[in-house]
């Protein structure tokens, strides 16, 4: 069964400055079983955040549709919950306060249910014993993990996530990827991850979705065969490699590899 | 799971060297020294008789009139007068400086609207105000206290507008990805946002209403602090000035300090700088 189903959606942003419509996502069709990890990638600009900002109810949409368990997505809602890029947890609260952020928000569970399930998620990503500090004491690596315990504390039916780890550097980074895949195993959520980093979404991913740029289009959605759990050596592997580069050819294939189209680029050069 | 093993992910505690005690409180000791010497200094002109009591006077002097004027004068209720003068303008400046803040800051219509009538009323000393103040409510306490909130509105209400606008939107994104309702969003991430910015007014406010009190004082009304300055001024008590002087100083260090370490207390979660 999709616990997130995307059909035929569309969104039209109007570019003030000249007063032109411009296509950010056109025809984007895209379906996530129970329990996968869906990632997207894309050049910069070819509308995924946008995407992602559709799927959170944080953008209204021009045409098609937003289905998560059945239900047509108009806002944001309890079914879901986002993680995202650093600086969006509140300086002024503690780990605890900020795990516990999302479902006081929601408003789903009681006070004895948040305090237990804050414990439990602070568990699950490793940060037992950081409870009270605070974010700006923490490396960015671990303000991710309080962002993750965030989302995973809401109890979403789909998971959503957006660059999670672009701002950190690219040690952090593998160690993160692998972090997330071992609370992934055991937290067993849907996902949608949005990453301009195609090694990143082959080593996370059940399947990967190749955004174009302008107008933002699904170009193809690749299997990745790899088994679980998977670890960080697999990122060496040949066929690993292979993959990686199926998925290089296809975001080359575009001519708006560097998010502009071919017009834009001989109106750029002509002047 | 483990996150020992993450590399340079630790928590950010630099540990100090152990410092002496006057390295740990230099500040101090110096400022004290030369605070003791200056007095010192005062006190022996004064006793050597250099100093003509008409325009000056001596550190003793002030001590005297203290006494003189706490046991059998009314220093204690003028004192009074003015601190609850002070306390009341002052707390109905930060309560009315902050909401009215929070609305203007959020609201970007209202604004508009009320800016002109803002900027209007902030770039006018205040004092130039004390006479209508005087019309529309008297010599009494009422108008004092008026005088007082004037003074002290301004800095709560300009830095709870400009806290306001700083919020990180990548916080009111992510509690609205939460489905965090408006009153929420006032509550959890606005307010709390605003606070360290808030605290920072109310420091100016503490300041501004101190001048508040003084000003409203001299020009009417026959009590308080302010009161006794000008009627020491008016009948040539210098020693009574300087009294009047050296407490209003000293309320004002104080109130400074706690409005200074209430803003500290607040700002722990900032990053250090």
């Amino acid at each position: 069964m999709h616990k997130l189903e995307i059909d035929r959606l569309t969104k039209q942003y109007f570019v003030e400055r000249d007063g032109r419509q411009v296509l950010a996502l056109s025809d984007v069709s895209l379906s996530v079983a129970d329990g996968e990890f869906m990632a997207i990638v894309g050049p910069s600009g070819c509308g995924k955040t946008t995407l992602l900002n559709i799927v959170a109810g944080l953008l209204r949409y021009d045409g098609g549709s937003v289905i998560i368990d059945g239900a047509k997505v108009e806002g944001p809602g309890v079914d879901r919950a986002v993680v995202f890029q650093q600086s969006s947890l509140l300086p002024w609260r503690t780990v605890s306060g900020n795990v516990r952020f999302g479902m006081e928000m929601q408003r789903r569970f009681d006070r004895a249910a948040m305090e237990t399930r804050t414990d439990h998620f602070t568990r699950l990503v490793g940060l037992s014993g950081f409870e009270r500090h605070y974010p700006s004491e923490l490396s960015g690596g671990m303000q991710q993990r309080v962002n993750l315990a965030r989302a995973l504390a809401a109890d979403p039916v789909v998971m959503l996530m957006d660059e999670p780890f672009a701002a950190l550097d690219a040690q952090t980074r593998e160690y993160m990827q692998a972090e997330l895949l071992k609370i992934w195993s055991e937290a067993r959520k849907t996902v949608l991850f949005i990453t301009h980093q195609i090694n990143e979404a082959v080593f996370l991913a059940d399947r990967v979705a190749v955004m174009s740029a302008r107008p933002g289009r699904v170009k193809g959605i690749i299997d990745i065969p790899f088994e679980r759990p998977r670890t960080l050596r697999l990122k060496r592997d040949t066929r690993f490699l292979e993959v990686e580069e199926t998925i290089w050819q296809m975001v080359e294939e575009a001519p708006d590899r560097i998010g502009m189209s071919a017009r834009d680029r001989a109106q750029a050069v002509s002047r | 799971m483990s996150v020992t093993s993450e590399t340079g992910t630790g928590p950010t505690l630099s540990e100090k060297p152990h410092r002496s005690f006057y390295e740990r409180h230099e500040a101090a000791i110096l400022g004290g020294v030369a605070l003791v010497v200056a007095l010192t200094a005062w006190q022996a002109f004064w006793s050597a008789g250099k100093i003509s009591p008409l325009f000056f006077t001596g550190p003793s002097q002030v001590a005297y009139r203290f006494v003189e004027e706490w046991t059998k004068g009314r220093l204690k209720q003028d004192m009074i007068y003015s601190g609850t003068n002070f306390v009341i303008g002052v707390g109905l400046a930060i309560a009315v400086g902050v909401v009215l803040g929070v609305i203007i800051g959020w609201y970007r219509r209202v604004a508009m609207i009320v800016n002109p009538f803002v900027t209007a009323l902030y770039s006018t000393p205040r004092v130039a105000l004390v006479p209508l103040v005087l019309i529309w409510f008297g010599l009494g306490m009422q108008s004092k206290v008026f005088i007082v909130f004037i003074n002290a509105v301004f800095p709560v209400l300009i830095n709870t507008i400009g806290g306001v606008r700083a919020i990180d939107h990548d916080l009111l994104r992510a509690a609205r990805a939460y489905c965090a309702s408006d009153w929420r969003i006032f509550t959890t991430v606005v307010i709390p946002g605003a606070v360290p910015f808030i605290l920072t007014g109310v420091r100016q406010a503490v300041a501004l209403g101190l001048i508040g009190v003084v000003v409203g004082e001299m020009f009417g009304g026959s009590e308080g602090i302010g009161y006794m300055v000008n009627y020491g001024g008016q009948t040539f008590q210098t020693d009574t000035v300087f009294l009047g002087v050296t407490i209003i100083a000293l309320s004002g260090i104080i109130l400074t300090w706690l409005a200074e370490r209430l803003e500290k207390r607040f700002s722990r979660w900032r990053p250090e700088r």
